[in-house]
């Protein structure tokens, strides 16, 4: 029989596994690998600091979403031959394929900022972006009453883009709940020369932050972290003092990749934006945060991505051509404290612009403005997630993005 | 698309100046772009930037980030900030007459 082999089973991997199994299952053979058996919950992490969820709320096991009938492997990838179609476990397992498909995602690597992967690792200097940070955050942020708060992000891309502001919205609001906004001082600084990448969001999460007094730093593009004497100095000599420092750190794809010649500078695979097929090899494809897609890593993207994916993967491998073309589709909400939220849909050529969603001209949900619905709908996504999402139920939204309930106006 | 004229040549370019089209750059009018944003003289450094953003542009067919200049291009970080100062990424792209990078998104 012919071999399909997945390696990651996270988002985009484990529905990739569901949705083949369905359409290829029998008259092909799946295989799937990781080397982690802990399915997490990624956006409950930036929840868990807070207390608003509990460490136990974003942990299931990566076997039970992967259906009966596909062969689930442990073990950790160490080296991809992709001329000899031939993937290499750690323990020197070694597995053939067909037809390989890359899903390991990208990873916050402290390693690559200077001073940042140190001792005060976990004490004064915290990320929320891995299960360990965001719990020891919350055990930081508990015992945080006065000073200045640093949240930053070091280089894009990182996955979930829009969560830094969120944690800096969201600190703001549980702060004041606290009563000890008054001596807090937040400080946000980024790469970017705005709030956030595209214009118009920009504009409105900006002057947000404004409102909120927390203090944007712009074009930050950070070289070191001294965390000695709690600084973060960038490339062209800016120092800016921290009491608590919440950083991203530089996220990037596997190194097998890397050593197989697939990725781009930043270790994500080189592929075609719209069909997910490698640039370098006809029968490898990578799916999620591994790609190099230029638009948001996100679980929404990967999900909205898989409509497009499957039907393309199934006929490729019959030797029929892929007729679907992705357009770059991400939907995020972004957590704003006070028990609101705000919304934003945009792909590779639209950038976000409000209105509503996803109904034109009704919502329920609202984009680019804050509402407590945005708020709900965005805890409720937790369910979805195990419960539809990564089994590969059809979730009643359009894959591909709708310019119907847009204001283009505002553009 | 706005036109605009710069050394006595009529150039096409974005609403924020950047060139559209690869085509309409040479060396001479990148000399005029650098003084216009302050860099009165390009060193061989400063060449070495822009031949590979020249190059890696018509293989990739976009404009290289920082980091993509580091990694593959071989100039250090810290060089693009003394020789672009404050905002490298659109000044660089700017005097090699390219769109700035896409901002990661």
């Amino acid at each position: 029989m012919k071999r399909i082999l997945i390696l990651g089973a996270g988002t985009a991997g484990t529905m990739a596994a569901n949705k083949l199994h369905k359409k290829l299952g029998g008259t092909w053979d799946i295989t799937i690998v990781d080397q982690d058996e802990i399915h997490y919950y990624q956006p409950g992490f930036l929840f868990i600091p807070f207390g608003s969820y509990r460490p136990e709320d974003v942990i299931r096991t990566k076997r039970e979403f992967v259906p009966k009938g596909v062969n689930y492997v442990s073990g950790n990838i160490a080296t991809l031959d992709p001329e000899s179609n031939k993937v290499t476990l750690a323990d020197g397992t070694e597995l053939g394929y067909e037809y390989l498909i890359i899903a390991t995602g990208t990873h916050p690597t402290p390693s690559e900022t200077p001073g940042l992967d140190g001792p005060e690792y976990g004490k004064t200097v915290h990320d929320f972006y891995t299960f360990e940070g965001s719990v020891a955050l919350r055990d930081a942020l508990a015992k945080f009453e006065s000073g200045r708060l640093v949240v930053n992000l070091i280089e894009m891309p990182i996955k979930c883009p829009v969560a830094p502001l969120e944690f800096a919205l969201l600190a703001e609001s549980h702060f004041t709940k606290l009563g000890t906004r008054d001596n807090i001082e937040i400080v946000y600084v980024t790469p970017l020369d705005a709030a956030f990448t595209q214009p118009v969001a920009a504009k409105h999460l900006g002057s947000m932050l404004g409102d909120r007094m927390i203090v944007l730093e712009p074009d930050f593009y950070l070289e070191r972290i001294d965390a000695e004497n709690k600084k973060l100095v960038s490339y062209d000599e800016r120092e800016i003092d921290y009491d608590l420092l919440v950083t991203v750190p530089i996220n990037m794809g596997a190194d097998f990749v890397h050593e197989a010649g697939l990725g781009d500078e930043m270790r994500h695979v080189n592929v075609d934006h719209h069909n997910f097929l490698s640039k370098d090899h006809d029968n490898i494809f990578a799916i999620g945060d591994a790609a190099n897609l230029p638009t948001s890593k996100a679980g929404s993207v990967a999900h909205f991505a898989m409509d497009v994916f499957v039907p393309n993967f199934v006929n490729h491998v019959k030797g029929l051509p892929m007729e679907e073309e992705f357009d770059g589709h991400s939907n995020c909400y972004i957590e704003t404290g006070y028990n609101k939220a705000m919304l934003i849909d945009f792909n590779y050529e639209t950038q976000p612009l409000p209105g509503k969603y996803p109904v034109p001209g009704f919502g329920p949900f609202s984009l680019l403005k804050e509402s407590e619905i945005n708020h709900w709908g965005k805890l409720a996504f937790k369910w979805m997630y195990w419960n539809m999402l990564l089994a590969g139920r059809d979730i009643p939204v359009p894959s591909h993005m709708m310019m119907a309930g847009k204001d283009r106006s505002a553009a | 698309m706005p036109v605009t004229t710069i050394a006595d040549r009529e150039i096409h370019v974005d609403d924020d100046g950047f060139l559209t089209e690869f085509e309409e750059w040479d060396e001479d009018l990148a000399r005029t772009l650098a003084t216009n944003i302050g860099i009165p003289d390009l060193t061989d450094d400063h060449w070495k930037v822009i031949t590979f953003l020249r190059s890696d542009f018509q293989q990739q067919g976009e404009t290289a980030t920082l980091r993509r200049v580091s990694t593959i291009g071989g100039i250090p970080t810290k060089s693009l900030f003394q020789l672009f100062p404050k905002k490298p990424a659109r000044k660089m792209s700017y005097v090699a007459g390219l769109q700035k990078p896409k901002g990661c998104i």
